[in-house]
């Protein structure tokens, strides 16, 4: 569903360029669920932010379900973005004005989608994370798992086939963190291809496969339970 | 997106940055307001002069000796020949004239004017007995000259209020004696205040019968002739028959002036109406101004709302969606504050009617649209190049915190 061919990411900082992926191959499943990890500035971001569509390659092909995006242009990258990609970040990224129910139907909203099918989309969203009685709450009103509830119930709402996390419990507190990570492997268990880049090699190990990447290779990939990985 | 979206996201990102919007609207509402009251004074102004103009009477046609059109040499000026005299025969020849209601001679010079001990100098006009009806002047006591032929020089005058006041402190002005120059004339009348004329002040004026004002001066020529036609329609007629029989007297020389009251009016009419749109164009420069406080608070919002942006971006945010949610709340601001400055543009401008009641004042309706036009144009001008800014942000760096 997902393929990237000899896929490098280049920056120039200063005089110097940066490698920050290099000749990177990877395919990706429907339904996989994928743990991204390395240390710092090994690329995993910039691998997440490509596949997000929100960055752009410097060579190589990035083919998803079929099409090659790499010659597509920013509005179409925008209507791929808005079908399939669903984000989570670490700092939640929920818009501060808005409440959890307006945050929940922003994709809709620029998407298009009518207010009567986006209220039964939210609606139901809402009841599956344990979120209804916390609709018309602002974030500043939520707690820190509640918020990231409303941003995985927002990164799913458009039913996109990809969902990313980058440290979506980095700011959590172990229960709530544990909350967040089931409700995105409930829908990792519908089907969505789940990749989750985290520090934490407790979250990481509740994968089933694993990437490892260091100075923007993928040094592992290996399919199974945690139990035999290097730290 | 739909509109209603659109508008509803704008309105919320504007409730919710509540001083900045509300200084912007100030800005632009004190732009709006500065145009609605500034044109409004310039037409009131307008209307105030035309009204007074047609008090006088738009039934009335001026004749003046010389003549004021340039239409090339002619024929006199080699001879060194200067254009004839308006006299006293003219002026009785046009008002025989049919369709002439009635005419008034003007002779006007200064002069000193004496009652015993007391003597001032102040401008003596010379005229008929119709001048009066001509300009509705009224009597405070007496009568106005008597009518009779043009050039008898009857030795009484009618004297402004002003000028009785103080020639004759103790208000015995009437029957009095007061020597013009060196002639004697007899106090017949005193002027009532309500006389209002553009130019002169009434009360301060001595006048007498137009010969003797000739003989005091010493002059033939006629200063002015008022003619009033029967109505207004055959002003024109009138006008012309005027012009044809002084040409005809004057040896077929057009050698005057003959004016009409609505041409005055139209001069009078165009000067004002320039004068409030370079009113209107001064004020139009403030709502610039605003325009330009809102394109810097908008690109202090972009910034400040990087993050969002990005996260709109990852969330299937076209480059024009975000252009249109950006622009969206810089024209709601400039409409609301094109709204709060015709509220107070009106308010405004009703103070001022009630502080000047004589002056009708009300903003014209090109002004009013002219104004909500620029505010609103200033809106998307200015709210432009944030906008874009926003819409062109790179999402990984937007999101990352990092620009």
């Amino acid at each position: 569903m997902i393929e990237l061919r000899s896929l490098s990411r280049h920056f120039l900082v200063g005089e110097q360029l940066v490698r920050a992926l290099d000749d990177v191959n990877l395919n990706f499943e429907a339904g996989d669920y994928v743990s991204i990890m390395g240390p710092s500035g090994s690329g995993k971001s910039t691998l997440l932010n490509i596949i997000g569509l929100l960055d752009r390659p410097t060579s190589g092909d990035y083919v998803l379900d079929g099409r090659d995006t790499t010659g597509l242009g920013d509005d179409e990258l925008a209507a791929l973005r808005s079908r399939k990609i669903g984000f989570v970040f670490q700092s939640f990224h929920l818009v501060p004005r808005m409440t959890a129910r307006e945050n929940i139907e922003l994709p809709m909203v620029l998407a298009g989608v009518p207010p009567a099918e986006r209220r039964r989309r939210v609606d139901k969203v809402l009841a599956d994370l344990g979120l209804a009685d916390r609709a018309h709450h602002r974030p500043d009103q939520l707690s820190g798992g509640q918020r990231q509830r409303v941003a995985i119930a927002r990164a799913m709402i458009m039913e996109p086939t990809v969902l990313l996390a980058d440290e979506p419990t980095g700011n959590l507190d172990h229960v709530s963190g544990a909350e967040v990570l089931n409700a995105l492997e409930a829908l990792n268990a519908r089907g969505i291809l789940l990749l989750v880049v985290t520090h934490d090699n407790e979250v990481a190990a509740r994968a089933r496969r694993h990437v490892r990447m260091r100075d923007g290779k993928v040094v592992l990939d290996q399919r199974g339970a945690a139990g035999g990985l290097p730290p | 997106m739909m509109t209603v979206d659109l508008l509803r996201i704008a309105g919320q990102s504007l409730a919710r940055a509540r001083l900045r919007s509300v200084m912007m609207l100030i800005a632009m509402s004190i732009g709006v307001a500065a145009v609605v009251v500034l044109t409004s004074l310039g037409e009131g102004a307008r209307r105030y002069v035309t009204g007074e103009f047609r008090a006088l009477g738009t039934d009335l046609i001026i004749v003046l000796p010389g003549r004021s059109e340039t239409t090339g040499l002619q024929p006199g000026m080699f001879a060194g020949e200067t254009p004839r005299d308006l006299t006293l025969r003219d002026a009785q020849a046009v008002g025989r004239l049919p369709g002439v209601e009635r005419i008034a001679p003007l002779v006007i010079g200064s002069a000193p004017v004496a009652a015993g001990e007391r003597s001032r100098e102040v401008p003596v006009v010379g005229t008929s007995a119709e001048f009066m009806p001509i300009r509705n002047l009224s009597m405070a006591q007496g009568q106005f000259l008597p009518p009779g032929e043009l050039d008898r020089a009857v030795a009484v005058c009618v004297v402004g209020s002003k000028v009785s006041r103080e020639l004759f402190p103790k208000g015995d002005a009437l029957g009095a004696t007061v020597r013009i120059g060196e002639r004697r004339f007899r106090v017949i009348g005193v002027l009532a205040e309500s006389g209002r004329a553009i130019g002169y002040d009434l009360q301060e004026l001595v006048i007498v019968p137009v010969s003797a004002a000739q003989q005091v001066f010493n002059r033939e020529s006629l200063f002015r002739l008022f003619v009033q036609a029967h109505d207004r329609d055959s002003v024109p007629r009138v006008r012309d028959l005027v012009r044809a029989t002084l040409k005809e007297r004057h040896q077929g020389e057009e050698d005057v002036t003959v004016i009409t009251q609505d041409a005055v009016l139209a001069t009078f009419d165009r000067i004002f109406v320039a004068l409030t749109l370079t009113l209107a164009g001064i004020a139009s420069i403030s709502l610039a101004v605003a325009g330009i406080l809102i394109m810097n608070v908008m690109l202090v919002a972009v910034s400040q709302r990087t993050a969002e942006v990005g996260l709109l971006k990852a969330l299937g945010a076209r480059g024009a969606q975000i252009t249109a949610l950006f622009l969206a709340e810089a024209i709601l601001l400039s409409m609301a504050g094109a709204a709060a400055g015709l509220a107070l543009g009106y308010a405004a401008s009703w103070v001022v009617g009630r502080i000047y009641p004589t002056l009708p004042v009300g903003a014209p309706p090109w002004a009013v649209v002219m104004a909500v036009l620029i505010a609103v144009a200033s809106g998307v001008v200015f709210g432009l190049l944030p906008a874009r800014r926003a819409a062109r942000l790179d999402p990984v760096e937007a999101l990352s915190g990092r620009k």
